[in-house]
């Protein structure tokens, strides 16, 4: 299963370590950061809810740059 | 602006209006260095509290915190030094900031001007209700509600016009300013402008399936798909910056040390650390880290405001590469629509003669007897002919005016024993006889493109090495296309499956470097289209199909455009390279003028925050490719 979430960060090597946090969250099986459009497109694994996924990408997100955010 | 970089910019301001100010306010000790903290810390509080956040999540390599390294590191020096120079410390924090605003400023600006060029997103579609016209989100409107398009309006919504003629501006789709004309019956498309008169539309797809969305869709997650570029560059920016710190670190110990134990000379601690902290001020990716992205995604922006769709900047890297370009022929350098081309040895009048075989074809649906009713023109009277017999494989022969007409190929004119001059022109063959004797023959073909030729031609100066045709059609006419249209090779009378073969032929007689296009019109080559190193649809306006298979789309059906996209691509490419070339190269650079001790903090910076200004300068120029 794939989403596409907005997102907001500034600039572009932290939109890259965001795609590197997301892609090590449990749960997730892929996960792109499109920092020109300011989406994030994660691709989740079998049988897992994107929602609770999503609430760690979104800690662990915020561990490696303060200063991002992403909309669920 | 937005909010956060006005915020920036007046501290950006404050900042150096206090820093220059203090060069003019002779002071020395504590007072001094109170002073000079005030701009520091109005300019770099945020960077100092991102440091520290940074060190309690482990994020050592994290630039706020070579930042505040540097500069903090730079005040230290200054204190021991008893130098009272704070003014680099200061300067480098501002000018930082100044880069970080001049980047989000930059980056915002492309953001809006490449959706301004997709400017073709419609805010409303228009309802009658009760008589009344009501505006209403295009989102809500069901498929088969009667929308209305008022001229200088935007078709929201696809479907097909009930009422109404008018011309369409479809430059916003396809790039070419040239109106397309639209009347009762015809299927249109939304994204183009309405020009002239009023038009009901019913519509015939939802607003999230109509073609302006797909199209929006397409561009605007074409930057998610990463090239080979990108990706190189984000892998670089990983091991980039820890290899500067731990270089740092090093240059900050070992020379001092080797000095000290080794050469019997003193230590010079504080040059030595003056240097390492000047490498970390270099130690920041950013340059490249934001102008390949900026790069692909402007260049993906201008392409798709000529009317070519890139899917990601993936295809754009493969495209630059393009060497080999294999042709559909039908459709794509053809019309793919049958025509009379010419009527020769005629007894009658041209006219007369096409009037007898468009009656006498009247009753059949078959495509060439269509084009003969098409060249025809008039409405035809179907009671002036009687006694109509298909001879199947043959042709047809009908009483007209009760005069026998007999229109068909060799074989019907052997059939009948009626002596028939043979065709030396390519296509399909109609001969006709009137009242048994032969009467001429009408010449049915394919007709190619207006700019087919040219197209072909504009490849071959864009350095494509080889050119190929391939096409289900008879040997004969693929030989003369190809002859006309300058293709280098062709291959004739293929089945769809066997197009899929010849394709893999080619793609393994060329080394793996060069890549291979193959253009098509996306209607049954499917397939080829997703084997070729890079598969570009044609005149995709309205086809879903072409959109869904194809990695390059072309929105109108014109082939010059093959050679733009190429063109566009490599442009777009060598941005990149020189972006990738030039910031690292000036990095290198000012690594070795710090390590030995040439370039100073202040270098640096410039370093650093110029080469980004420059690398983002250079990738907007991407967008521009009106003149390719």
């Amino acid at each position: 299963m794939k989403k596409t979430y907005k997102i907001d960060v500034d600039c572009a090597n932290c939109a890259n370590k965001m795609e590197e946090a997301a892609k090590k969250t449990p749960g997730v099986k892929d996960a792109t950061v499109n920092f020109m459009a300011l989406k994030m497109i994660v691709e989740f694994e079998e049988g897992q809810e994107a929602k609770s996924v999503m609430q760690e990408v979104r800690k662990n997100c915020k561990k490696v740059e303060d200063d991002c955010e992403i909309f669920l | 602006m937005s909010r956060k970089q006005k915020k920036m910019l007046i501290r950006v301001l404050i900042a150096a209006v206090l820093l220059i100010a203090l060069q003019f306010i002779p002071t020395d000790g504590a007072l001094r260095l109170i002073l000079y903290l005030i701009p520091y810390l109005v300019i770099g509080y945020d960077i100092l509290l991102k440091a520290l956040k940074g060190i309690k999540n482990c994020q050592v390599f994290d630039e706020s915190f070579l930042m505040a390294v540097a500069t903090i590191g730079a005040i230290a020096l200054a204190l021991h030094e008893q130098s009272g120079d704070y003014t680099e410390a200061v300067a480098v924090m501002l000018f930082y900031q100044i880069g970080e605003l001049f980047q989000s400023y930059a980056v915002g600006k492309s953001r809006r001007n490449i959706s301004d060029l997709m400017d073709i997103r419609p805010d409303y579609a228009n309802v009658e209700r009760d008589g009344r016209l009501e505006q209403v989100d295009p989102d809500e409107v069901e498929i088969g509600t009667v929308i209305v398009v008022q001229p200088g309006e935007k078709v929201p919504i696809d479907g097909i016009v009930l009422e109404g003629a008018s011309s369409l501006n479809t430059s916003a789709l396809t790039g070419e300013s040239l109106p397309r004309d639209v009347k009762e019956g015809d299927e249109i498309i939304s994204g183009c402008i309405n020009m002239s008169g009023l038009l009901k539309i019913r519509t015939t797809k939802e607003f999230g399936e109509s073609t302006v969305s797909k199209i929006l869709d397409l561009v605007e997650n074409a930057s998610s798909r990463k090239s080979k570029s990108e990706e190189f560059i984000a892998k670089f920016a990983r091991v980039y910056t820890p290899a500067v710190c731990y270089a740092a670190l090093a240059l900050a110990v070992l020379p001092p040390l080797v000095r000290m134990l080794g050469l019997g000379l003193p230590a010079d601690w504080d040059n030595w650390i003056g240097r390492a902290l000047t490498f970390l001020v270099i130690s920041c990716p950013c340059a490249l880290v934001i102008s390949i992205p900026l790069s692909f995604f402007a260049g993906i922006g201008g392409a798709s405001a000529a009317g070519v769709l890139v899917k990601g900047s993936n295809y754009m890297e493969t495209l630059s590469k393009t060497k080999v370009v294999v042709f559909d022929k039908t459709g794509t350098l053809t019309r793919g629509v049958f025509e009379v081309n010419g009527i020769h040895h005629s007894e009658l009048e041209d006219e007369k003669l096409l009037e007898y075989a468009a009656l006498a074809e009247s009753a059949s649906s078959h495509p060439i007897s269509k084009s003969i009713q098409k060249a025809y023109g008039k409405e035809i009277d179907r009671s002036r002919v009687t006694d109509i017999r298909e001879i199947s494989g043959g042709g047809v022969t009908a009483k007209v005016d009760g005069i026998e007409v007999a229109a068909g190929n060799d074989k019907l004119m052997k059939q009948l024993g009626i002596e028939y001059i043979s065709c030396r022109s390519v296509g399909t063959i109609v001969h006709m006889a009137i009242n048994g004797s032969y009467a001429g023959h009408i010449v049915i073909s394919d007709v190619v493109k207006p700019h087919s030729r040219e197209a072909v031609q504009a490849l071959k100066a864009a350095g494509i090495r080889k050119t190929v045709m391939l096409t289900g059609d008879r040997r004969q006419v693929a030989e003369k296309v190809a002859a006309d249209l300058g293709v280098d090779e062709v291959c004739s009378e293929l089945l769809p499956a066997d197009k899929v073969e010849k394709v893999e032929e080619l793609i393994q007689k060329k080394s793996e470097k060069e890549k291979l296009a193959f253009v098509g019109d996306g209607i049954n080559d499917a397939p080829v289209l997703s084997r070729a190193d890079i598969g570009i649809a044609m005149g995709a306006m309205g086809s879903d199909a072409a959109i869904e298979a194809a990695d390059v789309v072309l929105m109108d059906d014109d082939p010059l455009k093959i050679a733009k996209a190429i063109k566009i691509s490599r442009k777009c490419l060598r941005i990149v390279y020189q972006n990738i070339v030039f910031a690292i190269g000036i990095k290198l650079l000012f690594l070795a003028l710090g390590a030995l001790g040439i370039a100073n903090m202040w270098m640096a910076i410039f370093a650093d925050v110029g080469v980004m200004i420059i690398a983002v300068l250079n990738a907007i120029r991407a967008l521009f490719v009106k003149k390719l």
